[in-house]
C-alpha cells in the first residue's frame, strides 16, 4: 500500500486547475444574539476535486461539512478565501449559473410537480421530447422506471432521494453536491442506495462532492475521502489508504479505531518477539490501531499469526455474549486498555475471569497511524 | 479566463471502479463558466427594495398621511404643538365612559367568546361526526358577515315585535355584548381549533397514562399547550371588539357607543376635530398594545409545540365529551337565532309573507329615501370590491414575499420586522379615521388637478388599505412555511430568482391567494366605517344604503334594509365559501 495520502494540492490527478478547487475557504456564522461571538463553521479549508472524480467529506455532525458543500454551492457567502472552477473565481456566480447539483439530506422535492415535473425542472430550454427521453433515461438509472405521474405524496422516502437524484443528475450538472443524501433512510436501505449511487456517479461521470457522517458510506460511494473535524480538513485520500495509514489519532478514532498501542513496544509481551509489527518502531512516532471488535483470542491450538500483527497479553476482566456469540473483555497489559476479543468457534476450556490470555489482532483490523506527514 | 470545453477524465477512478465514460459524461455540454458583472447583485438589491417600496408608497398615501393628518389637525392648530386637547377631552364625562364602555365592551365580549369557543373548537375540530365540516362553515358565517347586517339581524331579533322582543334588550348594552360575541366566536374557534387539531396527542396520552383524569389532563397539559393560541385569539377578538364600528352604531344609537362610534360621532355631529384627534391616539395606543401581545404568542406558539398533520392517528377521540358539546349546540343556535330573524323579518309584508321587500329593492324606498336603488348600490359594491380587491392583493402579496424573507445583514432583518409590524397597523386604526382622514387629506395629492374625492376612486383605495392586514396574515404563513431548501434546489437546478418566485413560492402560496381574494372581497363588501365617509351620494355601496334604511322612519324601508341585508350576507358568505374551497392545507390561520 503506498497510496499518495495528500492530493489537496493542486498538483493531485487530472489535468492541473481542471474542476472544483477551493482555496483557504472560511465560513463564519454571525452570532445569534448581539455581542455573540460567531461561530467559525469552516476554518481555512483547501481541497480539490478533479473533474470525474467523487469526493466525500466525512466528519462528525457539526463540523463544517455542509457549510464547506453550501460554500462551494453558492448558498453560503464564505467569509475568506476562494472557489474556483477550471480556474474561473466564483464569488460572482450566482447558484442558478453555476451549474452544480444539489441533492439535499431530505430530498426537498417540489410538492406541487409530480416525479417528472421534478426531474424535468432543470431541463428548461429542452424541447419537448428530448425533454422526455432524458427524464425516462435518467428514472432508468436511478432504477424507478414508470413512475413519471406519481405524485410526490406517495413516494417512500428511499424512492425520494431516487428522484432527487435523477432531479440533479438531468441537467447534466457540473458538478453534484450530495448533502447527506442517505442520512435519513433505515440501514439496509441506506446501503443498497449507496452502492447505487456509486453506480449512477460512475455511470454518468459525474464530479461530485459527497458530504456524510457515515464511514462506510463514504468508502463505498467515494472515490477519494476527506476527513474533516471543527472546521478543518485532517486527511485526504483514497478510501484504501485512509483506513490502512490513518495521519493522527484523531482520523483514526473517527474511523472507528478504539485501541493505540504505543510505538516502539509493539512486541513487549511477545514470548518470541517476532511480531514488531511494521511501522511500529517507525522514528516518525507512528503507532499501531486496532479497530473496535478487531480482536481474538489465541488458543492454544491456534496458529502463530504473522509478523505483521500485532500481539498482545492480556487479563480476562469478564465474559460476555454479543449477538449470540461468546467474547471476553480484557484488558491489556501493556497499554492498560480495555477491549472485547472473540473468543475461538470451540469455546472448550474458555477463559473465565482473572485469566490471562494473549489476544491478536484480527487481519484487516489494524492500522498505521501517522506513518505520513500531512502538508 | 478559460473558454475551452472540459476534457473528460482520464484514469482518476478509484481502483477496481468501471472505466469512466468518454466525452459525453455529465456536465460536457455545458458553456464553459463566466463570472458576471457585479451588476447583477445590484439589480437584485433594487428589485427587493423595489417590491418593499411600492406597498410602502400605497400604505403611506393613503394611509399614514391621512390619519397624521388628522392627528395632527387636533394636536397643531394654528401650526405649534397644542396637547391641552388632551387635557380638555379628558376632562369631559362623557369621554371617559365611552373609553369605559369601549373597555367594558372588549373584556366581557372577550371572555364570553373566549369561554364559549374553547369547547367549540374541541367539538368542531377535536371530534370527527358526521356533519362536522357544514358546522364548521355556519360557525364561519357570522365572522364573514358585514357588521352593519349583523347589527341590523340583532335589531330584528330583539326589537319590540322580533321573536326575542319579550326579552327587552334591544338598545342594551347586552345586546351589543351578545352581537360582539356572535361576530367573534368563530375567531376563537378557528384560532383555538386550527393549532388543537394539530397538536400532538401523545402528551395527553402520557398524562393518562401516568393516573391523570381526562379533566387533569386537560388543565395540566393540554390547556397550557393551547395558551398561546388562545391569548392570540382572545387579544384579536379584543381589538375587534373594541373598534367594532358598524354594529355598535347600529344596536346603541346614540346612548351606548365606541372610541370608534365616538371618532365618529365627533367628526360628523359635533364637527369637533380635536376631540376625535385624542380619541384616535387612545385608540392606536390600545390597539398597538393588543397587537404586541397576539405578536409574541403567536412567536411562541410557531417556535415551541410539537405538531403533527390533522387526521394524525389517535388524535381524534372516539366521542365528544358531554359538557363541551352541550355548550357547542347551545351556542349554534344562539348563532342560528338573529340569522333566522333577519330571514323571517325580510319575508314578513305588511299582513303576511311575501318577497315585496325583496321586490322594492329595485326601487329607492319609501318617500325616496334613497338617491339610487338598492340593486344599483349592489352594482357600486361590486365594481369597488373588484378593484379594491386587486388591489389589496398587489400590495399584500408584495409585503408577504418581502416579510417572507430573512435577510442575511442584521440591519436588513431589522427592517423587514419592522414592515411586518407597520403593515398591520391597519387592522387596528379606525376605519372611521382612515377615512375621514382621506376625506381632509387627499383632494388634491400630489397636484392632481382632479378632486379624488368626487372621483370616487378613494373608496377601494381605502378599502383596499383595510383589507391588506388580512390578505398578509393570509399569505404569509404559507410563504414562510416553505422550506428555503426548496428555492435552493431550485436554484441549483438552474433557476433565476424570477424563476423561484414563480415555479416555488408562487406556484404553492397560490391555493391561499385564493382565500386571500374571498378575504378582500368580503371585507371590502362588507366595509362600512370608511367608505361612510368616502362613497359619493350618488355612487352609494350596499352597507351605506342599509345603514340609511333603517335610519328611516317607516315599516317598508325597515322591510328593504333586512330583504338588503339577506342579500349582502349571501353574497359574502358565498364569496367565502367559495374561496375557502382553495383553502390549500396550509392555508393561513386569521
Amino acid at each position: 500500500m503506498t497510496g499518495t495520502g495528500s492530493g489537496a494540492g493542486p498538483a493531485g490527478r487530472g489535468a492541473a486547475g481542471r474542476g472544483l478547487a477551493v482555496r483557504d475557504l472560511v465560513v463564519r456564522y454571525p452570532g445569534a444574539g448581539r455581542g455573540a461571538p460567531a461561530v467559525t463553521a469552516v476554518d481555512g479549508v483547501s481541497v480539490d476535486v478533479p473533474v470525474g472524480e467523487v469526493l466525500a467529506l466525512l466528519g462528525p455532525s457539526g463540523c463544517g461539512k455542509s457549510s464547506l458543500l453550501r460554500a462551494v454551492a453558492g448558498l453560503e457567502p464564505p467569509t475568506a478565501g476562494a472557489v474556483t472552477w477550471d480556474g474561473v473565481d466564483l464569488a460572482a456566480v450566482p447558484v442558478h449559473r453555476r451549474g452544480f447539483g444539489l441533492v439535499f439530506q431530505d430530498g426537498q422535492l417540489f410538492p406541487h410537480r409530480d416525479v417528472a415535473g421534478n426531474v424535468a425542472y432543470g431541463l428548461r430550454g429542452l424541447p419537448r421530447d428530448a425533454r422526455a427521453a432524458r427524464v425516462a433515461e435518467l428514472l432508468d438509472l436511478v432504477g424507478l422506471p414508470g413512475y413519471d405521474r406519481r405524485t410526490v405524496a406517495t413516494l417512500s422516502g428511499g424512492e425520494r432521494q431516487r428522484v432527487a437524484l435523477a432531479r440533479s443528475l438531468a441537467p447534466r450538472p457540473r458538478l453534484l453536491l450530495l448533502d447527506e443524501p442517505l442520512s435519513a433512510l433505515d440501514r439496509s436501505l441506506r446501503e443498497r442506495l449507496a452502492d447505487d449511487l456509486r453506480r449512477a456517479l460512475v455511470a454518468t461521470g459525474t464530479t461530485a462532492l459527497f458530504v456524510t457522517h457515515d464511514q462506510d458510506e463514504a468508502a463505498t460511494v467515494a472515490d477519494r475521502v476527506a476527513v474533516m473535524s471543527a472546521g478543518r480538513l485532517l486527511q485526504v485520500a483514497a478510501p484504501e489508504t485512509l483506513w490502512r495509514r490513518p495521519a493522527t489519532r484523531e482520523v483514526a478514532e473517527f474511523l472507528g479505531y478504539r485501541t493505540f498501542l504505543a510505538a516502539g513496544r509493539g512486541g513487549a509481551s511477545d514470548p518470541e518477539g517476532a511480531s514488531d509489527p511494521e511501522g511500529a518502531s517507525d522514528p516518525d512516532g507512528a503507532a499501531l490501531a486496532v479497530a473496535a471488535g478487531g480482536w481474538r483470542v489465541l488458543g492454544p491450538a491456534d496458529p502463530e499469526p504473522g509478523s505483521g500483527t500485532p500481539v498482545r497479553a492480556a487479563v480476562v476482566a469478564e465474559r460476555r455474549t454479543r449477538r449470540g456469540r461468546a467474547e471476553v473483555v480484557a484488558v491489556l497489559e501493556p497499554e492498560d486498555a480495555r477491549v472485547t476479543a472473540a473468543l475461538p468457534a470451540a469455546g472448550a476450556g474458555a477463559p473465565g475471569p482473572g485469566d490471562r490470555v494473549r489476544l491478536a489482532a484480527e487481519e484487516g483490523a489494524v492500522a498505521v497511524v501517522g506513518a505520513e506527514r500531512q502538508p | 479566463m478559460s473558454t475551452a470545453t472540459r476534457t473528460p477524465p482520464t484514469g482518476t477512478g478509484r481502483p477496481g471502479a468501471p472505466a469512466r465514460p468518454g466525452p459525453a459524461g455529465a456536465g460536457a455540454d455545458r458553456p464553459p463558466l463566466r463570472a458576471p458583472s457585479r451588476g447583477w447583485a445590484l439589480g437584485r438589491g433594487a428589485a427587493w427594495a423595489l417590491a418593499a417600496a411600492v406597498p410602502l408608497a400605497f400604505l403611506g398615501t393613503f394611509f399614514a398621511w391621512p390619519v397624521l393628518s388628522l392627528v395632527g389637525r387636533g394636536f397643531l392648530p394654528d401650526g405649534a404643538l397644542d396637547l391641552s386637547g388632551f387635557a380638555d377631552v379628558f376632562s369631559r364625562p362623557r369621554t371617559w365612559r365611552i373609553v369605559g364602555l369601549t373597555l367594558a365592551q372588549g373584556a366581557i365580549g372577550t371572555v364570553l367568546s373566549v369561554l364559549l369557543g374553547v369547547p367549540g373548537a374541541y367539538v368542531l375540530y377535536r371530534c370527527r361526526f358526521r356533519g362536522v365540516g357544514a358546522l364548521r362553515a355556519f360557525v364561519t358565517v357570522p365572522f364573514v358577515l358585514p357588521t352593519v347586517v349583523v347589527g341590523v339581524a340583532f335589531r330584528a331579533l330583539l326589537r319590540e315585535n322580533g321573536p326575542l322582543g319579550f326579552l327587552h334588550l334591544d338598545g342594551t348594552f347586552a345586546a351589543i355584548v351578545a352581537a360582539l360575541v356572535f361576530f367573534n366566536y368563530a375567531v376563537v374557534v378557528r384560532t383555538v381549533g386550527g393549532l388543537w387539531q394539530r397538536l400532538d396527542p401523545r402528551p395527553e396520552q402520557a398524562a393518562r397514562s401516568l393516573g391523570a383524569s381526562p379533566a387533569r389532563a386537560f388543565w395540566t397539559v393540554t390547556l397550557p399547550a393551547l395558551t398561546p393560541a388562545i391569548v392570540s385569539a382572545a387579544s384579536l377578538v379584543f381589538l375587534f371588539c373594541a373598534t367594532a364600528f358598524g354594529t355598535v352604531l347600529v344596536l346603541g344609537g346614540m346612548r351606548y357607543g365606541t372610541v370608534e362610534t365616538e371618532i365618529w360621532i365627533q367628526t360628523t355631529q359635533f364637527l369637533d376635530l380635536r376631540a376625535a384627534a385624542v380619541l384616535s391616539v387612545v385608540q392606536v395606543v390600545v390597539v398597538v398594545a393588543a397587537l404586541a401581545v397576539a405578536g409574541r404568542a403567536r412567536a411562541r406558539r410557531e417556535r415551541a409545540l410539537s405538531l403533527v398533520a390533522p387526521g394524525a392517528p389517535g388524535s381524534a377521540p372516539a366521542r365528544p365529551h358531554w359538557a363541551p358539546s352541550l355548550v357547542t349546540g347551545g351556542v349554534l343556535v344562539l348563532l342560528a337565532l338573529p340569522l333566522g330573524a333577519l330571514l323571517l323579518g325580510s319575508l314578513r309584508t305588511g299582513d303576511g309573507w311575501g318577497l315585496g321587500h325583496y321586490r322594492a329593492l329595485g326601487t329607492t324606498g319609501g318617500r325616496n329615501a334613497l338617491t339610487v336603488t338598492v340593486w344599483e348600490a349592489l352594482g357600486n359594491s361590486l365594481r369597488i370590491a373588484v378593484d379594491a380587491t386587486l388591489l389589496a392583493l398587489l400590495v399584500g402579496c408584495l409585503v408577504a414575499l418581502v416579510v417572507s424573507r430573512r435577510p442575511r445583514a442584521r440591519a436588513a432583518r431589522r427592517a423587514v420586522g419592522v414592515l411586518d409590524g407597520a403593515f398591520m397597523l391597519p387592522l387596528g386604526v379606525s376605519a372611521v379615521t382612515v377615512g375621514f382622514g382621506a376625506l381632509l387629506t387627499l383632494g388634491h395629492p400630489f397636484g392632481i388637478q382632479t378632486d379624488l374625492r368626487s372621483s370616487g376612486i378613494l373608496v377601494p383605495v381605502v378599502q383596499a388599505v383595510v383589507a391588506v392586514p388580512l390578505v398578509v396574515r393570509t399569505v404569509l404563513p404559507v410563504l414562510r412555511a416553505i422550506d428555503p431548501r426548496l428555492r435552493e434546489a431550485a436554484g441549483t437546478l438552474g433557476a433565476g430568482p424570477g424563476r423561484v418566485l414563480l415555479g416555488v413560492d408562487a406556484a404553492l402560496a397560490a391555493r391561499s391567494i385564493g382565500l386571500a381574494v374571498g378575504f378582500a372581497f368580503a371585507v371590502s363588501l362588507g366595509e362600512f366605517g370608511a367608505t361612510s365617509f368616502l362613497a359619493r351620494p350618488d355612487l352609494p355601496t350596499l352597507p351605506v344604503v342599509i345603514f340609511r334604511l333603517i335610519g328611516q322612519p317607516g315599516a317598508d324601508n325597515y322591510g328593504m334594509a333586512l330583504a338588503a341585508s339577506v342579500v349582502l350576507a349571501v353574497l359574502t358568505a358565498g364569496v367565502m365559501a367559495l374561496a375557502e374551497r382553495f383553502r390549500g392545507p396550509a392555508g393561513g390561520e386569521l
